[in-house]
């Protein structure tokens, strides 16, 4: 079976030539269609990179990027790679438009995936988060941080993709507001059928969502395992053994 | 709140409401929301009406001025404010008062189209600028760094030199010499929102540069330029007053009140009044521009409030 997402041998580097900082080594991994896979390690690990590069908002990367076998190449997305692939921001403070309203943010989307019927989609998607159609008008700054992140996933939804790409979705929120939107995620991968890949740095949050899950230290995959050798605490390297004793220990 | 009911008890209620329900209501709800900070702002109130006054005196002139702006009367010049002629008379006897009046229309002609001028110049610039970044960028702030370099009135005179003087060109200077500053404003804030989430968000689902710019990019910039263009009014029209004193904006017998103050200077020991009103009326209309733009300041800053 093609996998949904299969990124090889992945460097990505910022700034010039001569101060080149390398934030991701050699990244491999593949993510099959259906499935939910996360990317864990500390801050600066090189998680969020690896999303923010797949997606085309980084230009400085090498190896090879495939989505359902169809490589890609340099920054450019097309219209088709746009449709299947889709990403939610970490801070719904920042990835909210202060002066766009929920309606023009959702209409705003829907016109440029080419996509007609805007009133009914938008009741739907707005259905589909949890959020009633009262919200449609607000703006940003009249929603608290649970449904700015609500409206981001209809965003992201929007254009019905396959693949979502989950940067810390609810690391910037309250804790209480965190398993709200875990579940919502949860529900809306079965009822879309989609193929999550979601980065996070709360282990917890990992084995809750996640089928399998690389560990990165510094830019590198430590190691790839599936969420019941999580869940056992029986991981092969090391590290991933540091990083769930520091886990469990802060829980304690 | 014990009305249960769906439908709002007011209009204020219904512009108030937490959860709009049409994109009318949500925007009349922002405006409304805007106003009511604003009107908060007693000294800002203050500037709105004086301005509104200004706007009204110049629409209703005609019927407003006691005599014809233009009519001279040798006979009755130089005459100190007096029942007759409440502001007294310049040197060819004409009415003081009914030329500041009518020179409200000159002042807000030059004013309202320098300030819609400038800033649009300078909000296209920066932002292209800003958001292209590279050769553009370095290009587009080169030239803004040369307008920069000269002292914005001599620039204008070097130009309305060239063009001749009059009260178009004199527009067209100010206005030509005004951007590099909304340049440089907008460009500092495109760089702020250009890597923005809500910007790669919108790049994810395929908006092309020129939709990101406009669309979401330039709302970002517009509130700033607006409180820049209000607090810079008051040197519009000081500058405008200053070619007109030098005698390269309006000409005669046009009246304009920098080229009035001119006309004043030579009687201004003796006949302190024909240089002091028209200069009072230059006073009072820019403290009311500042006075205003202090008070949009609070409404648009996107950094105060709002979270």
């Amino acid at each position: 079976m093609t996998p949904m997402l299969q990124v090889s041998d992945m460097d990505v580097w910022f700034g010039p030539p001569h101060a080149r900082v390398t934030a991701v080594k050699g990244a491999t991994f593949s993510v099959a269609p259906g499935e939910s896979f996360g990317l864990v390690g500390e801050s600066g690990s090189g998680k969020s990179t690896i999303l923010r590069a797949v997606v085309g908002l980084i230009p400085g990367w090498s190896g090879r990027i495939a989505v359902e076998g169809k490589p890609v190449a340099g920054i450019g997305r097309d219209r088709a790679f746009l449709k299947t692939v889709q990403m939610v921001f970490q801070d719904p403070y920042a990835s909210l438009h202060p002066r766009h309203s929920v309606d023009r943010v959702l209409s705003e989307t829907l016109a440029l995936q080419g996509l007609g019927d805007v009133d009914r989609r938008i009741t739907r998607l707005l259905e589909d988060v949890g959020l009633g159609r009262g919200f449609r008008f607000r703006f940003p700054h009249q929603l608290s941080g649970g449904q700015r992140q609500r409206v981001a996933i209809a965003r992201a939804l929007a254009a019905e993709p396959r693949l979502l790409l989950l940067d810390e979705p609810t690391s910037a929120l309250d804790v209480s507001v965190q398993a709200e939107i875990l579940n919502l995620l949860k529900d809306l991968r079965a009822e879309h059928q989609l193929t999550y890949v979601m980065v996070s740095h709360d282990l917890a949050v990992v084995a809750h969502m996640c089928d399998r899950l690389s560990v990165m230290q510094a830019g590198r995959i430590v190691e790839i395992m599936d969420a019941a050798t999580l869940r056992a605490g029986a991981p092969r390297e090391d590290y991933s053994r540091a990083l769930i004793a520091a886990s469990t220990w802060r829980r304690a | 709140m014990t009305d249960l009911s769906t439908r709002p008890a007011s209009t204020r209620d219904w512009l108030l409401s937490d959860a709009p329900s049409t994109r009318r209501q949500a925007r009349l709800g922002a405006l409304y929301q805007g106003w009511l900070t604003f009107r908060a702002n007693t000294l800002a109130m203050v500037g709105l009406v004086i301005l509104i006054g200004l706007v009204l005196m110049a629409i209703f002139a005609p019927w407003l001025s006691p005599y014809d702006p233009v009519a001279q009367n040798l006979g009755d010049r130089l005459m100190p404010p007096s029942g007759a002629h409440w502001l007294g008379t310049d040197a060819l006897g004409r009415d003081i008062l009914s030329r500041i009046i009518w020179g409200s229309r000159v002042t807000l002609f030059i004013v309202g189209t320098v300030a819609l001028i400038s800033p649009i110049l300078g909000l296209l610039i920066g932002t292209v600028a800003g958001f292209a970044g590279g050769w553009v960028d370095q290009v587009l702030m080169r030239i803004t760094d040369i307008f920069l370099a000269f002292p914005k009135l001599i620039l204008a005179l070097a130009l309305v030199a060239a063009l001749g003087p009059g009260i178009f060109n004199a527009v067209l200077a100010l206005a030509i010499t005004g951007w590099p500053p909304y340049a440089r404003l907008s460009r500092a804030e495109t760089l702020a929102v250009r890597h923005a989430d809500y910007i790669a968000a919108a790049r994810l689902q395929g908006a092309g540069p020129a939709r990101l710019l406009v669309g979401h990019v330039w709302p970002m910039c517009v509130s700033s330029l607006i409180v820049r263009v209000a607090l810079d009014m008051a040197g519009i029209i000081l500058s405008a007053a200053g070619l007109g004193f030098l005698g390269l904006g309006a000409q005669p017998p046009l009246a304009e009140w920098g080229a009035m103050i001119s006309d004043g200077r030579t009687y201004i020991l003796d006949h302190w009044w024909v240089a002091a009103m028209p200069g009072l009326a230059i006073f009072i209309v820019s403290l009311a521009f500042n006075l205003l733009g202090d008070g949009l300041r609070d409404v648009l800053d996107p950094k105060g409030a709002k979270e």
